[in-house]
């Protein structure tokens, strides 16, 4: 009976989508309630199924019983319910934030809301590599409408970018899954890393074919060099909520990564084994440049936190390219970190585009905003915990990787390029501190008549527009307080993902 | 056959990504079109070329087709035809707003 729980959180934002798409003559008040509410228990689902496969137990779950590998089954171990969790907690801000005004920009801002979540839960569940497909189509089409959501000249230019390049995307998933179909006729995971140990020699070359594929794939949803180009044009020109939560959504590639790759093409897959590990790491490194690169050379906020998402996800990547267990447990520490941080770095940079009217985001100096003080001081915690200075959760993943990596043969240029990549990015995050801060004018040095136009931009965005971002810091603090445990878990999952055959066991045991 | 279908899907697939790398939209449009027809083809033919072979469970026969790609395909196809739709709409948006239809939104020098 517990099983039932794999499947709730995929149906509960589907059902919640749907009831509210049926509730839309309702006032805004009853769908932003019913959309908080459901994120919220959405929190306390994964929070229960976090909770349960903690010890190690892996959860199946067998869609209209048909016994796997022939139906399709959902499979709940550490890997995702941690992502379940962290998905949950960053959409829980996220809605929380744009209850305050953006969902008033367009119709069904809700229910796409919910549908994202459908397709995120769902393909952090599934054990099928056909229904992966299926859940990555169910959340981009979702994206694309909240990408596109309130409309907008510069926004709908980068959402039709986003649009034609995850098309492209799919339709080479497709030929990776239909080869991989052709010659081992099955599409269950657990099934395939079984069949790909045991592949016929002749057939080698195109089982690499479509795992390098699917690699390409999953490297342009994580925005790995150089299939990042989307990225920040699409982060930047998009509402901050939507933002916040796509912070998420690069993070579905890289769990794909981990999943497919050390599932099927992990060690046990014989001839194909580790598939992926001369490129992962180059690229990550590359990756890791490109973004602070991009980071120093950004000319308005947003941007620059675009360019932060990409240089996390290239520390993030590097830290599974080490490929150990101790590497891949500091990316998965990681992980929540930069996705909690990119989040509330997206919503303080919405936060000071309300306060600086007609400068909106540039890096120039304006005039001294509202709450310049509190504004001031989160924008330099959020620094920190991005640079990833001591003491908080940035920190703490930048030391494990670095850690993980002492035993690896690229050791030096691990170290160079997270160090002085980290170095470049202070250097970019104090000039833009300086230049929105420190160099911010008293009203009264400027000429008088602007001052009527830039000064009385209160309305909405009060001081309580910044909970949201500080809800979010709380949590990296959070992940500091309790690093031990976290970390403990951390290697468990990494552990279990590294010794996959309880998985396979779990998954094509159940039907017998 | 099984040339004559690799060849179209070989045809098929090459019309889409040079239309795809197109600086507009309705040629981008088609490409993303093109290769979505492409790879139905091959997701289908990946369940290997029968003629005649009943899908599902019949007395006194011992061939059959692979129905699995049938399903695959039925899904892939609904998927691309709803993301087609959406993506016309979406450069029709983009048109209207941009008063041209290059994918950078940039005027032809």
């Amino acid at each position: 009976m517990i099983n039932h729980i794999v499947i709730l959180p995929v149906i509960w934002p589907l059902l919640l989508g749907a009831l509210l798409l049926l509730l839309q003559k309702q006032s805004l008040q009853v769908l932003r309630i019913v959309s908080i509410s459901s994120v919220s228990v959405l929190v306390l689902l994964t929070g229960w199924l976090l909770s349960i496969v903690h010890s190690g137990e892996i959860l199946v779950y067998v869609l209209g019983n048909w016994a796997p590998p022939f139906g399709i089954v959902l499979v709940a171990d550490r890997l995702a319910a941690w992502m379940l969790i962290i998905t949950a907690l960053v959409s829980w801000c996220a809605l929380v934030y744009a209850v305050r005004g953006t969902d008033t920009a367009g119709p069904h801002f809700h229910v796409l809301f919910q549908l994202q979540l459908f397709g995120l839960n769902g393909a952090f569940l599934t054990g099928d590599l056909f229904n992966l497909f299926v859940f990555f189509e169910i959340l981009l089409l979702a994206s694309y409408g909240l990408l596109l959501h309130g409309g907008g000249r510069l926004r709908t230019m980068a959402g039709l970018h986003f649009v034609i390049i995850n098309l492209v995307g799919s339709t080479l998933f497709l030929f990776a899954v239909g080869t991989l179909y052709g010659l081992l006729g099955t599409l269950n995971m657990a099934d395939l890393a079984v069949k790909v140990a045991n592949t016929p020699v002749e057939d080698i070359a195109l089982i690499r074919t479509a795992g390098l594929l699917l690699f390409a794939v999953f490297a342009l949803k994580t925005a790995l060099l150089p299939l990042y180009l989307w990225l920040p044009a699409a982060y930047a020109h998009t509402s901050a909520p939507v933002a916040a939560l796509f912070a998420i959504m690069t993070k579905v590639g890289a769990y794909c990564i981990l999943r497919v790759y050390t599932l099927i093409f992990g060690e046990r897959a014989g001839p194909i084994a580790d598939l992926i590990e001369p490129w992962l790491l180059p690229l990550a490194l590359a990756t890791l440049i490109a973004g602070v690169l991009g980071v120093l050379a950004s000319t308005h906020l947003r941007q620059q936190v675009a360019y932060l998402v990409v240089a996390s996800v290239g520390t993030l990547l590097i830290a599974f390219g080490i490929n150990t267990s101790a590497g891949i447990a500091a990316g998965l520490y990681y992980l929540p970190h930069s996705t909690f941080a990119a989040a509330a770095f997206f919503l303080l940079a919405d936060s000071i585009v309300n306060r600086r009217g007609e400068m909106s985001d540039r890096f120039e100096p304006g005039l001294i905003m509202l709450h310049q003080r509190i504004v001031g001081t989160l924008f330099f915690i959020m620094a920190i915990l991005v640079a990833g200075l001591p003491p908080l959760s940035g920190f703490v993943g930048k030391f494990l990787i670095l850690q993980a990596a002492l035993s690896h043969v690229a050791l030096s240029w691990i170290m160079a390029t997270i160090l002085i990549t980290s170095l470049f990015t202070i250097i970019a995050l104090a000039r833009s501190g300086s230049l929105l801060f420190y160099r911010a004018q008293a009203p009264e040095a400027t000429h008088a008549a602007t001052d009527d136009h830039t000064q009385p931009i209160i309305t909405p965005h009060g001081i309580s527009g910044l909970a949201i971002p500080v809800c979010l810091l709380a949590l990296c603090v959070a992940l500091m307080i309790w690093a031990g445990a976290i970390t403990e878990f951390a290697q468990e999952t990494a552990n279990q993902l590294l010794h996959p055959d309880d998985y396979i066991q779990s998954v094509l045991g159940t039907g017998k | 056959m099984e040339a004559l279908v690799a060849i179209l899907i070989g045809t098929l697939t090459a019309c889409g990504v040079y239309l795809t790398l197109r600086g507009r939209t309705f040629p981008v449009v088609l490409g993303l079109t093109f290769l979505s027809y492409a790879v139905n083809l091959f997701l289908l033919v990946m369940g290997r070329l029968t003629v005649g072979k009943p899908p599902i469970i019949v007395e006194g026969v011992t061939e059959y087709a692979d129905p699995l790609p049938q399903a695959l395909v039925l899904t892939a196809i609904v998927i691309s035809f709803a993301m087609t739709a959406f993506v016309i709409v979406l450069s029709l948006k983009a048109h209207l707003e941009m008063g041209n239809d290059h994918v950078d939104g940039k005027h032809k020098p």
